[in-house]
């Protein structure tokens, strides 16, 4: 499969790849897909008065899914939560020039912002008690 | 050391110059077609074929006569496959087979059983060899033929043919072998192997593309095939159509080359194989070898690195031509049905790499590749999510996945 530049660049220079500690103030984690699928993406947000003002990523995947999740921190950073919810999985094709194969990339990182905003959601409602996306049974 | 370094011999193989040097007058000069009799374009065009098969036959202990020219191994397991079950379908209508043959054994096998022929798929052991008790207790009256490949083409696992060659034979049951990723590479000898056909092919023997053949057993018992291909009777009528000259002649030739020089041969890419192993799984942790310690084509490896995908990790390496069993990478978006076959999770099978050490692979390109290898899976590792929980110390096994 020849990628595109893009995808090359993101994957060779990752942008914001790391993790927040889970338990931290104003950090959201979303973490979707399963090992047996093939691809498993982290996304965490620090939300700052209602701004993104940093987000990390991890993500066990191909190379379009780690350059989905990877375009996803870039454009999360300075958004307001209400702003990411909008981040469309459509845009993140358009932008990477996924082939149709690769578009369930994009799904799962859209996925992953979701869950993230959520987390961040659910632990500001509840003030600070952690529960995760994916929590061991 | 040139880039990029091919180290996917068990898809295909480089020509040998020297082949290439026998086929060239065969395209220009003697051009004839070898089934012309009445001619010395004709006559020297057979003399090419007639030559090569003798050396085909004579690296598998067969007799010239019982070597079937077809167009590459997937034909000739259809026509031992389909060719056998039609002939053979007074007799019954069951054939057995495993579950980790090569595509085209079982799309053959499974096109059989659209048209009401019984197929059983044995199952293999953690190891990816078939237990020769499973193949005798599997065997019914109705059973017409056995189909078994000689070494798996991912995890380079050699089955026990012998074994259960004799089975066969006590039985009274066809035989037949898909030996594409053996010949040449490991000494083969049907007499001994017990086989009553067997399929393989010249591009994976440093011989050119589009040239295969089927061994049909003449002898105790001799067997019979309907043909798939009707035409001018070529090839003792079982396939019909001109022989591509140039391209038997080459095969011929990869195969001398093949029988001369196998003994060293092996012996100098398995001592690379080795070194490739060692160096990837002496410096990583949590690596996985699929298939067998010792029972295993010289120049095959096949490597699970937990918690990366394969896909991935071969974008890590882009120079270096080497295959994964990862969905991403195959046409199905299913991970390889052969892992899967070993008991391999699915997480183990998506981050499987096969390297192919072969003829022209150099001690240079081994080290290279070495270290690009323990490199790219680092690299992966600190951006995967998996490594990062199996750190600290989370059972992934227990997580609750949403399984997409």
């Amino acid at each position: 499969m020849a990628y595109s530049e893009k995808v090359i660049d993101h994957y060779n220079n990752p942008r914001n790849m790391g993790s927040f500690k889970k338990d931290e103030e104003g950090v959201g984690t979303g973490i979707v897909g399963a090992p047996e699928c093939g691809d498993v993406m982290k996304l965490q947000i620090k939300v700052e008065e209602d701004t993104i003002v940093d987000a990390k990523f991890k993500t066990f995947g191909c190379g379009s899914a780690i350059a989905s999740s990877s375009l996803a921190t870039e454009w999360l950073k300075g958004k307001t939560v209400d702003e990411a919810g909008q981040i469309k999985n459509t845009e993140i094709v358009q932008e990477l020039n996924l082939p149709p194969v690769k578009i369930h990339c994009s799904v799962l990182a859209e996925d992953a912002i979701k869950a993230a905003l959520n987390d961040y959601k659910k632990k500001a409602d509840t003030e600070g008690e952690t529960e995760e996306a994916a929590t061991p049974a | 050391m040139k880039l990029p370094i091919y180290m996917d011999n068990h898809s295909t193989t480089p020509c040998d110059p020297r082949v290439v040097d026998a086929m060239l007058p065969y395209f220009t000069e003697k051009f004839g077609n070898s089934a012309s009799r009445n001619h010395s374009f004709g006559w020297e065009a057979e003399e090419g074929v007639d030559q090569a098969r003798k050396h085909i036959a004579n690296l598998i202990n067969a007799d010239a006569k019982e070597i079937v020219f077809t167009s590459g191994a997937t034909e000739s397991d259809n026509l031992a496959l389909k060719g056998v079950v039609e002939m053979y379908k007074e007799k019954g209508d069951h054939v057995i087979t495993t579950s980790t043959e090569h595509r085209a054994v079982i799309d053959a096998a499974k096109s059989l059983e659209k048209k009401g022929v019984k197929v059983t798929y044995l199952p293999v052991d953690k190891a990816g060899r078939v237990d020769p008790d499973d193949v005798r207790n599997a065997i019914t009256d109705k059973t017409i033929l056995i189909s078994i490949m000689l070494a798996n083409n991912e995890i380079g696992t050699i089955h026990p043919i012998a074994e259960i060659g004799k089975i066969a034979k006590e039985k009274g049951v066809l035989f037949h072998c898909d030996a594409t990723q053996g010949v040449g590479k490991i000494p083969v000898d049907v007499q001994q192997l017990g086989v009553d056909l067997m399929a393989f092919t010249a591009h994976k023997i440093y011989g050119p593309k589009g040239i295969g053949a089927l061994y049909v057993r003449r002898k105790a018992p001799r067997v019979r095939l309907a043909p798939m291909i009707d035409g001018g009777g070529h090839e003792r009528g079982m396939r019909s159509g001109t022989l591509p000259v140039p391209l038997v002649v080459g095969f011929g030739k990869a195969v001398e080359l093949c029988a001369q020089e196998m003994p060293e041969e092996s012996v100098r890419t398995m001592a690379l194989r080795d070194r490739l192993q060692d160096g990837i799984m002496g410096a990583l942790e949590e690596v996985y070898l699929n298939g067998h310690e010792t029972e295993r084509l010289p120049g095959n490896l096949n490597i699970s690195f937990a918690y990366v995908e394969g896909e991935a990790l071969l974008m890590g390496v882009k120079e270096i031509a080497l295959s994964s069993g990862s969905a991403c990478t195959s046409a199905t978006l299913e991970p390889s049905y052969v892992l899967r076959a070993l008991g391999v999770g699915s997480d183990l099978a998506h981050s499987s790499i096969r390297f192919g050490v072969g003829r022209f692979t150099t001690p240079e390109e081994v080290e290279y590749t070495i270290d690009r290898m323990i490199k790219a899976v680092n690299h992966l590792r600190e951006m995967s999510p998996l490594y990062e929980m199996a750190k600290e110390g989370i059972d992934l096994k227990t997580v609750q996945w949403a399984v997409h």
